[in-house]
């Protein structure tokens, strides 16, 4: 129980400066790709120091309620997770914080606002399925739902459940709103609609919406290196190496590719989703 | 003279009857009407909560009652039956859509012959009472009677609105109680016969009810139930038939005792029952009856969609479902129940009509719910029955929700629900906790898809759980938007007059408190009342299907709920926040419903939501939809009756 | 930590030739660089600190600049790019150009040139650094006070063509002001401490003396 608490405060105190510095990093990496010299490494902690300094305005007065749910669910999300929770819970608590981010993004009536909402909604409708698939691969591979059952296995999850990591990389790009598939706050693109989703956000509201995704950030690498983890205290280093791995190739994927129609990410999501994640889930019960 | 439960049920299947005359006598909504609906209504749903309480608090109390005087009940039932044949013959010779004498002659006449010649069993047992019984009879006494009630006042709005149609509510209202007395009927009788009179009673009732306002429109899409609906009657007639004359057994509980393995032939009967629910609960491709009731005025919408008429089909699933398990009919159900969830919820997204959306969540919710019970697991049967209690409260409440909306907005299309909670915000937040409660986190909904999820991995359906992905993927689209569109704050919007009287704000209130209080004793009904079911369905104890820890974070996420609101009040107090117009490109024109255009004119400015009609439209996909079900299901009827015989 | 190491920026084109906004998307560029003073074009009021104006605004634009600035919240400062949007340029003496953008909303750097040279607009946005350090410091105090507890949805900006009138220019950003002011009054009766500083938008009511030293190198 202690230790559970423990990890439950690690994830809480750590995660938005490692969230952070992760979002520095991809900054500077890009810049680099592009021949350029970039932010500093500290510039999102400097961003958010800004927006808190500043006033907000907001368009009504429940936006602000719905963007503290959205940090809310977001953290009890992470906290879930690394306090070792049920891998379905985890993700259905998810998808209930992205619903709020959502619902602030409605309740403005403003229309890049709404045509973020409405993205953000099909990004969900893409990576839902994955998400659930993953935790149920997770459960064919490791016998059980739990996370705390699912890192002591004795060989890593990956091993049986690769087709599943693919699909699962292919939806981080959705998740972490990058190029081709930065639909809904329009990542690089800012003149086509403005910034979506956050558009009519300000201000320390619009501060904490950057740490809620610096929670969500850290919790879809945890999930990550969940394919690597094993009983042997080595596995962590090998899954965290593969984490970095994974997310500067997320960076340079993000670099490379022009975005793309959103019935494009929708087929194409769906059409990984079945192609890899379903092939392993049907070899996965067909050797079980 | 003490009550005793089998008193109290026969009080629960004659008394609606009584009442349904006495409603057909008080012509014109009055006062009195109110007063007797409310006085009847209440009494009926009491003795049912007393019978609910009874049965679930005493421990192992199955209550199979042998009616002596049955001889006398047996002459109704028949009675009754050709009296439904006669009215849909006439009603049928009348508009001239001669199909349906055909299909009703083939379901009733070998059914009559069989009584008439002595060749039906005389079973052990004719009501049954047992704790699935018990949680059936709550539904349908709680929420059934609610809207009855809520019916009486919206009836006479809805002909203030609709002067158009001819006010013969007594005439709806007595169908209501008619139909509420044959779904107790339904649930707690054991013998084959009378399952299949109170069966036919519902598609009769049905037909009636789509009917009511006898517009070419009404007309067809009643009649288009009808046949469905008498096509799954024939089911269960020939089914009755051939466990009477074949297997020599004439009540529900001893075909499900049966196990399959030593006897195939028993599959043929289970698979025509299990035929006949996927055309009450309106699976592919029997959908589109359940679509075309919308016309009809809303309290019987919200009764045939959420607490009776499709639950019939399923609560039929959960009783053959321990046989259902590693069958191949068992295995067509599930398919058909997986299918229909996923497709639905895609036609769900493309709908803009406040009470199709809620149509095709039903239908799709259904799916999802026989895919449950079709899998014959423990946590299948577990989830179905979850699924079943919650998906009645949430989406009867929607239902009359979208009623009053309409009584005040004069639509129900989603569109028009933008800003709602400014214009109608008593309406708007019962309307958003019923929609959460379909599909947010801690409420049963939700909670019950996740115990679903498990079962299907666990009986290693891939197919299903696929389904049950993409399917939950498009649930989350359609609702989520509509939340959004109710959320959604006009600037100088103003609040509209809120017609809902009082005795509808009777049904909304209990029905929304329910669905909180569901939320939070969501463990104890584990444990009292669906744990029971399955101890019982599968005549053995059944270890906890939800573990603890897994009860502890859910209820933190309740208790988040709640304490969200209350703390970002807390948290905003400090907060010196200005009030901006959103953000138009600089172009706003006062206020964020317009815009000043290139000519220096000021444009109304409205955003709509996403429909994708281009991708998934109800022309695109409904018919292949059809198609595909529809062949499933022959293939399904082929092979267990081609197989066995 | 400083706030001005993280400027925002809005571009808006109050019709311009073009020419400057060019200039100012090139900054943008990866030989400028500007990201590496964490300048990031956002395109939206609501986060940014920053207004670059361009052209000499006409009767069109105006309402438009006007609102964009209003829905950027404090601390913000507004800088000028080019010699149109610094007193008109070349088109003042056009029927429908209002000669620069201080006719409009207070401008607190202005950066000559024509077009503008991406060094001295980096310049000129380093000046405007200084600035919005400063106004940070006003926006505290006056928020200490109080002042933004004020219920600004009231303020309508809905102005055409014709509405236009030289006299009333300020009108939208004054009445802002007047909102400030009524609140800094009933403080005052309220018996609290007198507010010392003026509330940040004060200070710039006064655009008089173009401040043209500032992009020395263009």
């Amino acid at each position: 129980m202690a230790m559970t608490f423990c990890k439950v405060l690690l994830y809480i105190l750590l995660a938005p400066i490692l969230g952070g510095l992760m979002e520095g990093i991809d900054r500077v990496v890009s810049a680099r790709m592009q021949g350029r010299q970039g932010p500093p490494l500290m510039q999102p902690f400097y961003d958010v120091y800004k927006l808190l300094a500043k006033q907000t305005t907001v368009v009504n007065s429940i936006q602000i309620l719905f963007v503290i749910a959205y940090l809310i669910f977001t953290v009890f999300t992470g906290a879930l997770f690394f306090g070792g929770g049920d891998m379905l819970l985890v993700f259905f608590a998810l998808s209930m914080s992205e619903v709020m981010m959502v619902l602030a993004a409605y309740s403005t009536n403003g229309p890049y606002s709404a045509l973020g909402a409405n993205r953000e909604l099909l990004q969900m409708m893409c990576y839902e399925p994955m998400i659930l698939l993953v935790a149920i691969g997770f459960y064919e591979a490791g016998g059980s739902f739990m996370v705390n059952d699912l890192v002591n296995v004795e060989s890593p999850a990956v091993f049986k459940i690769p087709g599943m990591l693919i699909g699962f990389l292919f939806i981080l790009t959705i998740k972490f709103r990058k190029s081709p598939f930065d639909m809904s706050t329009s990542h690089h693109a800012h003149q086509e609609m403005v910034k979506g989703l956050t558009s009519d956000i300000s201000g320390s509201n619009l501060a904490l919406y950057e740490i809620a995704e610096w929670y969500d950030e850290v919790l879809m690498m945890g999930i990550v290196a969940m394919f690597f983890i094993t009983k042997n205290p080595i596995s962590i280093v090998v899954a965290i190496v593969c984490c970095i791995i994974f997310y500067l190739m997320e960076t340079l994927i993000d670099n490379i590719f022009p975005r793309v129609k959103y019935i494009v990410m929708l087929v194409s999501s769906w059409v990984v989703i079945l192609v890899t994640a379903g092939t392993n889930l049907l070899i996965l019960s067909v050797i079980n | 003279m003490t009550i005793t439960i089998p008193i109290a049920v026969e009080f629960l299947i004659i008394f609606p009857f009584v009442m349904a005359v006495l409603m057909f006598c008080i012509k014109k909504a009055s006062l009195l009407r109110n007063i007797i609906a409310g006085l009847g209504g209440f009494s009926i749903m009491a003795m049912a909560i007393w019978v609910g309480v009874q049965v679930l608090s005493k421990a192992g109390s199955t209550k199979n009652t042998y009616i002596t005087n049955a001889e006398t009940y047996d002459h109704i039932i028949m009675g009754g039956e050709i009296l439904l044949m006669c009215i849909v013959i006439f009603l049928s010779i009348k508009y001239k859509k001669y199909y349906a004498i055909l299909l009703s002659l083939i379901g009733t006449i070998p059914v009559l012959w069989m009584d008439l010649t002595g060749k039906a069993i005389t079973g052990k047992s004719h009501l049954r009472v047992d704790y699935l019984s018990a949680v059936m009879i709550l539904i349908v006494g709680i929420v059934g009677i609610l809207i009855c009630i809520y019916a009486c006042g919206y009836m006479k709005d809805y002909h203030n609105h609709h002067v158009e149609v001819e006010d013969r509510s007594n005439y709806f209202l007595a169908l209501l109680f008619v139909f509420i007395g044959a779904m107790f009927g339904l649930i707690s009788s054991d013998n084959l016969g009378w399952v299949y009179f109170f069966w036919e009673i519902t598609s009769v009732c049905s037909f009636l009810l789509i009917g009511y306002t006898r517009t070419e429109e009404a007309v067809n899409n009643s009649f288009r139930a009808l046949w469905m609906n008498l096509l799954g009657g024939c089911g269960v007639g020939f089914g009755l038939m051939y466990c009477n004359m074949q297997l020599g057994i004439a009540n529900l509980s001893q075909l499900t005792q049966i196990i399959p393995r030593t006897n195939m032939l028993v599959m043929i009967p289970v698979t025509l029952f299990a035929f006949a629910a996927l055309t009450k609960s309106a699976q592919f491709p029997f959908s589109r009856w359940l679509l075309g009731a919308m016309v009809a005025p809303t309290p019987s919408s919200a009764l045939l969609h959420s607490a009776t008429m499709v639950k019939i089909g399923v609560y039929m699933l959960i009783r053959l479902s321990p046989m259902l398990a590693g069958t191949f009919t068992g295995i067509m159900i599930t398919v058909i129940g997986g299918f229909t969830f996923f497709a639905a919820s895609l036609l769900a997204i493309t709908v803009s009509d406040g009470k199709k959306v809620l149509a095709y969540s039903t239908i799709s919710n259904l799916g999802l719910i026989t895919a449950c019970a079709g899998t014959g697991t423990t946590e299948g049967v577990w989830a179905a029955t979850m699924l079943i209690l919650f998906h009645a409260v949430s989406k009867s409440l929607l239902f009359q929700t979208v009623g009053d909306i309409e009584n005040c907005m004069h639509s129900r299309d989603i569109e028009d629900m933008h800003g709602l909670i400014i214009k109608l915000p008593r309406l708007a937040f019962i309307m958003i906790i019923g929609i959460c409660g379909m599909f947010m986190a801690p409420f049963g909904m939700l909670v019950s898809k996740w115990a679903a999820l498990k079962s299907f991995v666990d009986s290693n359906s891939v197919w299903l759980v696929l389904f049950l992905v993409f399917g939950s993927g498009s649930t989350l689209f359609y609702w989520a938007k509509w939340l959004g569109k109710i959320c959604t704050v006009i600037h100088q919007s103003y609040e509209l007059e809120d017609i809902t009287p009082r005795s509808e704000m009777i049904s909304l209130f209990p029905l929304t408190v329910m669905i909180i209080v569901m939320c939070f004793a969501f463990p104890w009904m584990s444990n009292n009342m669906i744990q029971p079911v399955l101890n019982e369905a599968f005549y053995k104890k059944i270890p906890n299907v939800i573990g603890g820890s897994d009860v502890v974070i859910m209820m933190i996420m309740v208790a988040m709920i709640f304490i969200i609101p209350i703390g970002s009040r807390i948290l905003s107090i400090g907060k010196k926040s200005k009030m901006t117009m959103s953000y138009v490109a600089g172009v706003n024109a006062g206020d964020d419903r317009h815009y000043i255009d290139s000519f220096g004119k000021s444009r109304p400015l409205y955003m709509s939501n996403w429909y994708m009609t281009e991708y998934f439209g109800e022309d695109k996909l409904l018919a292949p939809c059809i198609v595909i079900s529809a062949i499933i299901v022959i293939i399904m009827l082929i092979i267990v009756i081609g197989g066995s015989i | 930590m400083k706030i001005s190491k993280s400027p925002w920026v809005l571009h808006y084109d109050g019709s311009s030739c073009n020419g400057c906004d060019i200039e100012v998307l090139a900054t943008m560029t990866p030989l400028y660089d500007v990201e590496r003073f964490g300048i990031i074009n956002t395109g939206n009021p609501k986060h940014a600190d920053i207004l670059l104006l361009t052209g000499g605004i006409n009767a069109q634009t105006a309402p438009v600049v006007r609102q964009l600035y209003n829905q950027m919240p404090d601390p913000k400062v507004v800088i000028a790019c080019g010699i149109c949007s610094c007193d008109g340029g070349i088109f003042k003496d056009c029927y429908n150009i209002l000669g620069g953008s201080d006719k409009v909303v207070p401008v607190d750097v202005y950066v000559p040139g024509c077009a503008v040279r991406p060094e001295a607009l980096i310049d000129g946005v380093v000046k405007a650094l200084a600035i919005l350090e400063e106004k940070r410091v006003k926006v505290k105090e006056s928020m200490k006070q109080g002042y933004c507890t004020v219920d600004y949805s009231k303020i309508a900006v809905r102005m055409k063509a014709e509405d236009y009138d030289p006299t009333t220019q300020y009108d939208a950003v004054l009445t802002e002001e007047a909102l400030r002011e009524q609140a800094e009054v009933k403080i005052a009766q309220t018996n609290k401490p007198a507010p010392k500083p003026a509330a940040p938008a004060a200070a710039n009511a006064q655009p008089a003396a173009p401040k043209k030293d500032e992009g020395g190198n263009a």
